[in-house]
């Protein structure tokens, strides 16, 4: 069993900041928890299902799962809905609404903002929703603080009943460190619905009165950050420059200014103004350091306090203290002398598809078909847009590739007259928010070709279950969804939707080729489990038989890891001019045997190792 | 080392165990009392992609991350990367380099050069570099997985606290979850040990 869930108060353990809000959450007495996976808050519900007194679960979208979080929330339960940043604009319907109902059970949104975009289509700043929503907003620096706040969030969330967001970041999800635990589970019983249609029935009679409620628990909770806890000063030797920060910004100027007076704000927002504006006194420069948009900054100004800010640092990526030292030395009339650093220069290494993908065996097909449109979507199957595939035009946010797609064939321009419009999108995303693009392209009677990979996981965030894997959060047996009786269902004539084996080149490249020519929606659906998860099942390597490989290097084109150049030679034509022939190796340690390289091989150089041929070797270069 | 901190950068390849052993380091430190925080880039880090682990280690910790020339340790599980990460390393620290060369599929494809001489680059830059064969040493005790605990063992001289307080935290680690494996590892961290002190 997992240490931790068991761990008694007074203990102390390295935790990520992930890990902090879940055993948080188990101490709060949180009933329901859920959450749809996305970097970096994906392990907070991973590590919450770990806690059996709280049920948890993949939600197909952060949508719902902020309204189970609700409606837990309505019946008397403490309850926890866990997103990345992007994961918020899509729950904001919900949240925008219920802001102005309130709550019962505590609720709590914790929200991921991936500053410097590790795995992010964008960079966002959550802390707007709360201005928003009117929700308060707390911003932990460190594990211990995401333990503790989250604790604190549904005290708060109960006291004023309202949601409470806890703004974490990568670096404080990411981040281990050492949290000690002050208590354990706290059981907080739900009472149960009580019917309230004027307080619960959202329609304009009932919900105009709730504005102005609204905007008294603004002005409590404005009192309040005056006087909380979380909103220290530490006091400085050196008052030149005083810090206003929040966040893991609070490590970094501590980091590169340890003498520096810093007012920290852990209950950033409604921020304390009075309380800013008093410690502005005490410092010669009043500096505001937060990531990553101007919000503190704005409100701070408006006061009438003077300070500088992003006319210093960054509106974007994460406030280092290498990134801190020279603004804040600049400011001070002083020469920053940084370390003068090493000299290396090495080669990229871009993220690429693994061995043996599913995807692999689709961008084969896609990167040999011409006059193509190619719609994408939030995946590993993104990556399809670099090399050697080149096969993948616009990535935007999720679901979007289907309903992109209708409307850039609605759109067509002159010079898409003779192209073909195709979408690809991947199992849960588009069980998050593909389905309506696709019902809306029927319902319009649009044209698209539509790539549905299968891959029985959420892949890019590791492998997590939806409900088309056939399990649960826990791992548990949960009703597939059928992709087939899906799309029919949705109005896609049932000739038109096609299933194929990612790994049988030739027929995919048929498919396609077929589908792209009808005039009407057709939906591709491939089918094979992410070589990652535990469905992938391996099996002995291939190995290229030298004498036979006649060095035309279409195995390289897939794109798989496991296959490399072994030599090039270059060799004259029967017209007289050059050719460059590539010769190909596969690494046994890195193969699994998926076979998909064969169907590239016309002279059948590509076979599978007899049990006792297999060569284990080191890779190299 | 400064201000009693140490810095230790674990670099690789996603799915290469980079953050296994930062992990392991990280809670070594902790339980020998120092503040720790451990650092890196996840997401889409395992589709083979560039892998940074950073911990420090030492009596107050604020920012996690370690600057470019700040860096007291650089381990090294493949060359190229041990490279890259040459910038992050003070000119007083130390490289400890598996000599393993992976070529990702943009340099197989001809589009970059994989460096001729990583090794030599490292060594010219005046940093202390060793550098050895750990997946060689691996095969040698029956187990490619066994480089972790080869890499730990190499470095473990290089701490602030005796080598055998992590050899012991590894070998229970194996003890509590995969007892068959931990005398082989006890057996790779010692021969990590050893190759650690090789001058190149």
């Amino acid at each position: 069993m997992n240490a931790v869930v068991h761990a008694k108060a007074a203990s102390r353990h390295l935790l990520s900041g992930n890990e902090a809000v879940a055993r948080a959450a188990w101490e709060a007495g949180v009933r329901v928890a859920a959450a749809y996976p996305g970097t970096p808050a994906t392990e907070i519900l991973e590590n919450i299902a770990l806690y059996p007194d709280i049920y948890s679960e993949w939600s197909v979208n952060e949508k719902v799962a902020v309204e189970v979080a609700i409606g837990a929330s309505l019946a008397g339960s403490r309850a926890l809905a866990a997103m990345k940043h992007v994961g918020m604009n899509v729950a904001s319907d919900a949240f925008m609404t219920q802001s102005l109902a309130g709550v019962v059970g505590g609720l709590v949104l914790v929200v991921a903002d991936d500053v410097g975009l590790s795995s992010s289509q964008n960079e966002q700043d959550s802390r707007y929703w709360g201005r928003f929503g009117h929700m308060p907003i707390l911003e932990p620096a460190d594990s211990q603080e995401a333990y503790e706040m989250t604790k604190t969030a549904f005290d708060l969330s109960e006291q004023y009943e309202t949601p409470v967001i806890v703004r974490m970041t990568t670096r404080v999800c990411h981040v281990k460190a050492m949290v000690e635990f002050t208590g354990e589970r706290v059981e907080h019983p739900a009472a149960g619905f009580q019917k309230n249609p004027q307080r619960w029935v959202m329609t304009p009679a009932n919900a105009k009165p709730r504005l102005a409620l609204m905007h008294e628990r603004d002005r409590q909770l404005r009192a309040l950050s005056e006087t909380s806890e979380l909103n220290t000063a530490y006091v400085g030797s050196d008052r030149r420059i005083g810090f206003v920060t929040s966040g893991p910004a609070f490590m970094h100027v501590r980091e590169a200014f340890p003498n520096a007076p810093v007012l920290k704000l852990g209950f950033s927002h409604p921020p304390p103004l009075e309380k800013i504006r008093a410690f502005a006194a005490t410092v010669d420069t009043l500096v505001v350091v937060e990531e990553t948009e101007a919000l503190l900054e704005t409100e701070i100004r408006a006061a009438g306090i003077a300070m500088q800010g992003k006319e210093l640092l960054p509106r974007c990526g994460e406030l280092a203290p290498s990134v801190l030292r020279p603004a804040i030395k600049a400011l001070l009339g002083e020469i920053h002398e940084a370390p003068k650093p090493l000299q290396a220069g090495v080669f990229p290494r871009p993220p690429t598809m693994c061995a043996s993908c599913p995807h692999l065996g689709p961008y084969f097909a896609l990167s040999h078909i011409r006059n193509l449109n190619i719609v994408g979507d939030i995946g590993c199957y993104t990556l399809g847009a670099g090399h050697p595939w080149n096969a993948l035009d616009t990535c935007t946010c999720m679901g979007a590739s289907l309903s992109m797609a209708h409307g850039m064939d609605k759109g067509r321009g002159a010079s898409d007259e003779q192209k073909h419009i195709v979408a690809v999108i991947g199992d849960s995303t588009f069980l998050h928010m593909g389905m309506q693009g696709l019902l809306n392209m029927i319902y319009n009677r649009g044209n698209v070709t539509v790539l549905l990979l299968d891959n029985r996981s959420v892949g890019m965030t590791g492998g997590q279950e939806n409900p088309g894997t056939g399990q649960n959060l826990h791992g548990l047996p949960a009703p597939r969804v059928d992709f087939v009786k899906l799309a029919e269902g949705l109005g896609v004539r049932p000739e038109r939707i096609r299933t194929v084996d990612p790994y049988e080149l030739p027929t995919i490249v048929k498919l396609v080729r077929e589908e792209i020519k009808m005039e009407e929606p057709s939906v591709i659906i491939t089918t094979r489990p992410c070589s990652l998860t535990d469905r992938f099942e391996r099996f002995r390597p291939y190995a290229v038989v030298e004498d036979l490989c006649t060095g035309c290097g279409n195995c390289i084109d897939l794109g798989c890891p496991a296959i490399s150049v072994a030599r090039r030679e270059r060799v004259a034509t029967k017209s007289g001019k050059s050719r460059e022939l590539v010769f190909a190796r596969i690494d046994p340690n890195a193969c699994t045997g998926c076979h998909m390289c064969a169907g590239t091989c016309a002279p059948a150089a590509i076979v599978q190792q007899s049990q006792d041929s297999v060569v284990r070797i080191q890779p190299h270069a | 080392m400064r201000d009693g901190i140490i810095n230790i950068l674990v670099v690789g390849i996603g799915g290469q165990g980079v953050m296994t052993a930062a992990e392991m380091l990280a809670r070594t430190a902790l339980n020998q009392g120092y503040d720790v925080k451990k650092t890196e880039v996840a997401g889409m880090a395992q589709r083979g992609g560039v892998v940074s682990s950073h911990v420090r280690f030492g009596p107050r910790i604020y920012s996690p991350q370690i600057d470019a020339g700040e860096a007291d340790l650089l381990i090294g599980f493949e060359a190229a990367e041990a490279l890259r990460w040459l910038p992050w390393l003070r000119p007083t620290g130390v490289a400890m380099v598996n000599t393993l060369r992976i070529a990702p599929p943009v340099v197989s494809a001809g589009l970059y050069d994989y460096p001729a001489d990583p090794i030599g680059q490292l060594a010219a830059s005046g940093v202390e570099v060793h550098a050895f064969d750990a997946g060689a040493i691996a095969e040698q005790l029956g187990n490619p997985k066994l480089v972790n605990s080869i890499m730990l063992g190499a470095i473990s001289d290089h701490l602030p606290f005796p080598a055998d307080v992590l050899k012991t935290a590894i070998i229970e680690g194996f003890r509590a979850y995969k007892p068959k494996l931990a005398e082989v590892n006890a057996q790779a961290f010692d021969a990590g040990r050893q190759a650690g002190h090789a001058d190149r």
